[in-house]
């Protein structure tokens, strides 16, 4: 087990060294510092003077790849792909083109994104599994027929709508809830309702739909006619077997997504007002601001694939045939 | 004089494509099969119907050319106007020329703010103004207007009822010519999937028609912020849609489908560098990887800003680069599906004994593996149209999607969405939207349901 983590965590290096040069080609090579320089300080009318100053400021003077001023390691140490790219190994994320410190701000922001995302899950959850073995249960008739052509509506609203509409319907004509911003500490209860009722419904039709494929795979097993031949209740074999063996891809599924929560979610939290990762993100989008996007795009594989270790490692605890060497 | 954007030749390829694929299938007896219980189901049939009215506007408005200016003095050939228009936009000549000041409601006759009028008489009054185009035939709005709508509208329903009317004359003599005419007549609405896929072809054109009809005289789903028709704006979002949803697949299918089939047949190191290729790409979260790809992008083209001759023709490469970020981020899910099929057709005993008579590999993936495994490229590729519509508008909304300038679902939202402030609330343009999106994914996925249980063998024979 121990060994296979270690070979997990090996393996993650060279992926992770891929997606960092991926990004250094993306922001680096495509367009030169000078580009993005003539881009931030607007396109016309601009001395080299300020290019150069602008550079120099944020660190992106130095050469790309090989350093031929400095001397011994320097030469690989004092150039962007090393200070921009590598460094983050070592999460040190440096500091914005705004010059703020990214680090901090991320460890300050985490936390009102895992304020929404960790309900939005849990809530979600649960309303999906207690949906989706409802269908099951009625599975054949008009019920579930009409469950599913649900489904399939909810799922083909864009999310956008979703949030315009609550925010619309539950905030503004019925005022139960503030539309959009944030508190510190647990006065922010308030203002987490909306968001998480938006993000749990705006997640039925797809959950659901998944969930009760599992079930119904599930159902239709061996075992589970067994279990009806030997007299069990439709209930009993319900909820003992088919909801247990079915947990194990709807666990697994939802652990892969655990360290991602951390991220937030884009859109909700800009359109809620809230101050997490997901708008942190969005106004570096918005702002151009190339080194926080560069910190969030490593930031987020990482948390991908220790989502993916720890999948592997969840299997382990839920379903006995499994063993990892 | 023709324009050819890049994504119009693309479009125009894979239609290619598809009717030749479409022609090729129905020769082969278990390539039509599939496509046959496709359209032998209800859902599948009227998805279809719906869909192609959708695919029909995106064409129309994919040709786009310079319209012929009129001829002035003695210049010498004919001249032409800088402007690029689209079929569907002459078309929709009195949607997309009749601008109004600013907002006004759905079948407003008023403008949605008051303004100072003057009088005949010299006099200023504070009121709402009359539309300049919105039910201006009418003399008296308040008393005329529901009988006008109603009055057009009939006429519409009468003409659409006219033309559906017609082509089920069509079909029906056609059918009554080989096998008579009460079989023909069971023949067209005694078998429930085509009569469904009849009724709801009379349904969109008596809808086509209704709105035919009424949009000349009046603005059906209102105005925008600067007077522009919604559903003009709508409409034109169709191909945006459409564009994003084929062309991301399409442009990424090649690499995907070469890929996965390399690594599961010839696994080793070819399989180790795909599998590592892919897994760094899938491990970047996808909007983050849009979104550096878009900023790059912008970064490019404000620097290149010559290489551009218009406006449209920037949109339109934007629109062209976005479909391939996105497939970028989407190709990895396709390919790690056609290694593992791969991996497991190689083992099957028809490819061992081509093996055995020594066939090559070229040959053996080209004539055994890849026809086993174009179910799952056509799965996906029906499966992911749905989701990448969706996701235009997402991305639009956050600045990382089509050109500002590009009509598209998203663009509209993200504009409309801060009106919903006001008092009394502007809420068209969102509805506007969300109807045309809600329609288009919904049959998308309805279809897309349809064909996989159609086309995955272990789907089929599962149901009744």
């Amino acid at each position: 087990m121990s060994a296979y983590l270690l070979r997990r965590f090996l393996y993650a290096f060279p992926i992770l060294l891929g997606v960092n040069c991926l990004t250094f080609a993306l922001f680096f090579l495509v367009n030169s510092p000078d580009d993005m320089a003539r881009m931030q300080l607007g396109q016309k009318r601009v001395t080299p003077e300020a290019i150069e100053q602008w550079k120099r400021e944020r660190g992106y003077d130095k050469p790309l790849f090989y350093n031929g001023e400095a001397s011994g390691w320097g030469r690989f140490t004092e150039t962007i792909f090393f200070e921009k790219s590598l460094r983050l190994f070592l999460f040190d994320f440096g500091s914005s083109d705004a010059g703020r410190d990214i680090g901090y701000d991320i460890a300050q922001r985490m936390w009102p994104s895992l304020a929404i995302a960790v309900p939005v899950l849990l809530v979600g959850l649960l309303v999906n599994l207690s949906f989706a073995l409802f269908l099951v249960l009625f599975r054949g008739t008009y019920i579930d027929l009409g469950g599913v052509v649900l489904l399939v509506a909810l799922l083909s609203i864009s999310s956008l709508f979703y949030i315009i509409g609550g925010q619309y319907l539950l905030g503004k004509l019925l005022r139960l809830a503030p539309i959009s911003g944030y508190d510190t500490g647990l006065h922010a209860w308030k203002f987490l309702v909306l968001p998480v009722i938006v993000g749990v419904l705006s997640g039925i039709g797809s959950g659901t739909r998944l969930y009760r494929t599992f079930f119904l795979e599930e159902a239709a097993k061996d075992y589970v006619r067994t279990a009806r031949a030997k007299g069990l209740s439709e209930r009993l074999v319900l909820f003992r077997h088919i909801l247990g063996n079915a947990l194990i891809p709807i666990l697994t599924g939802v652990v892969v997504v655990l360290p991602l929560l951390f991220l937030g979610s884009l859109l909700t939290e800009s359109f809620f007002g809230i101050p997490g990762l997901g708008s942190y993100t969005l106004d570096a989008i918005n702002n151009q601001d190339f080194a926080i996007v560069r910190a969030m795009v490593f930031l987020g594989s990482v948390l991908y694939i220790l989502g993916l270790v720890l999948t592997d490692l969840s299997y382990v605890l839920v379903d006995p045939r499994v063993r990892l060497h | 004089m023709p324009v050819f954007f890049l994504t119009d030749l693309l479009l125009f390829a894979l239609l290619a494509l598809a009717l030749g694929f479409g022609f090729y299938a129905a020769t082969q007896e278990h390539l039509r099969a599939p496509w046959r219980s496709v359209l032998r189901s209800r859902i599948g049939a009227v998805s279809l119907v719906v869909l192609s009215a959708y695919g029909c506007i995106g064409l129309l408005d994919s040709i786009h050319f310079h319209p012929k200016l009129p001829q002035q003095g003695a210049t010498t050939g004919p001249s032409y106007s800088p402007e690029i228009l689209s079929l569907l936009d002459l078309w929709l000549t009195p949607l997309r020329t009749q601008q109004e000041k600013t907002y006004s409601a759905p079948f407003a006759t008023h403008l949605y703010a008051k303004e100072q009028i003057r009088l005949p008489d010299g006099r200023t009054v504070r009121d709402y103004p009359r539309l300049r185009f919105g039910g201006a035939h009418l003399e008296d709005p308040a008393t005329q207007k529901a009988g006008d709508i109603a009055r057009r509208s009939a006429f519409g329903l009468l003409q659409a009822f006219g033309v559906w009317g017609g082509l089920v004359a069509l079909l029906l003599g056609w059918q009554a010519r080989c096998r008579g005419y009460k079989q023909a007549l069971s023949w067209l609405f005694g078998d429930p999937p085509r009569r469904a896929a009849l009724l709801t072809l009379g349904l969109l054109l008596a809808l086509g028609f209704v709105v035919a009809a009424l949009a000349p005289y009046y603005h059906v789903f209102g105005t925008d912020k600067v007077g522009e028709d919604v559903l003009y704006q709508g409409l034109k979002s169709i191909r945006t849609g459409l564009v994003i949803g084929t062309l991301t697949t399409l442009i990424m299918l090649p690499l995907a489908v070469l890929l996965g089939i390399l690594a599961g047949y010839f696994r080793g190191l070819a399989d180790d560098l795909i599998q590592y290729l892919y897994t760094t790409l899938n491990s970047v979260p996808s909007v983050l990887l849009i979104a550096a790809a878009v900023l790059m992008l912008q970064v490019y083209m404000n620097n290149h800003a010559e290489a551009f001759t218009s406006l449209a023709e920037r949109a339109d490469l934007r629109l062209f680069f976005l479909c391939l970020i996105l497939g970028i981020t989407s190709w990895t899910g396709l390919c790690r599906l056609l290694r593992g099929e791969t991996l497991k057709l190689r083992e099957m005993d028809f490819v061992q004994a081509a093996q055995a008579l020594g066939v090559g590999p070229l040959t053996l993936l080209g004539r055994h593996i890849l026809p086993n495994v174009l179910h799952i490229v056509l799965i996906s590729v029906v499966l992911d149209f749905s989701g990448l519509v969706l996701a235009e508008a997402v991305l639009s909304y956050i600045n990382i999607g089509v050109d500002p300038s590009m009509n598209s679902w998203g663009n509209m939202i993200n504009s409309a969405r801060l009106e919903l402030a006001r008092e009394p609330i502007v809420w068209w343009s969102l509805s506007c939207a969300f109807l045309l999106m809600f329609l288009l994914v919904l049959f998308a996925n309805l279809f897309a349901d349809v064909v996989r249980d159609a086309l995955d063998p272990r789907l089929r024979g599962a149901r009744p």
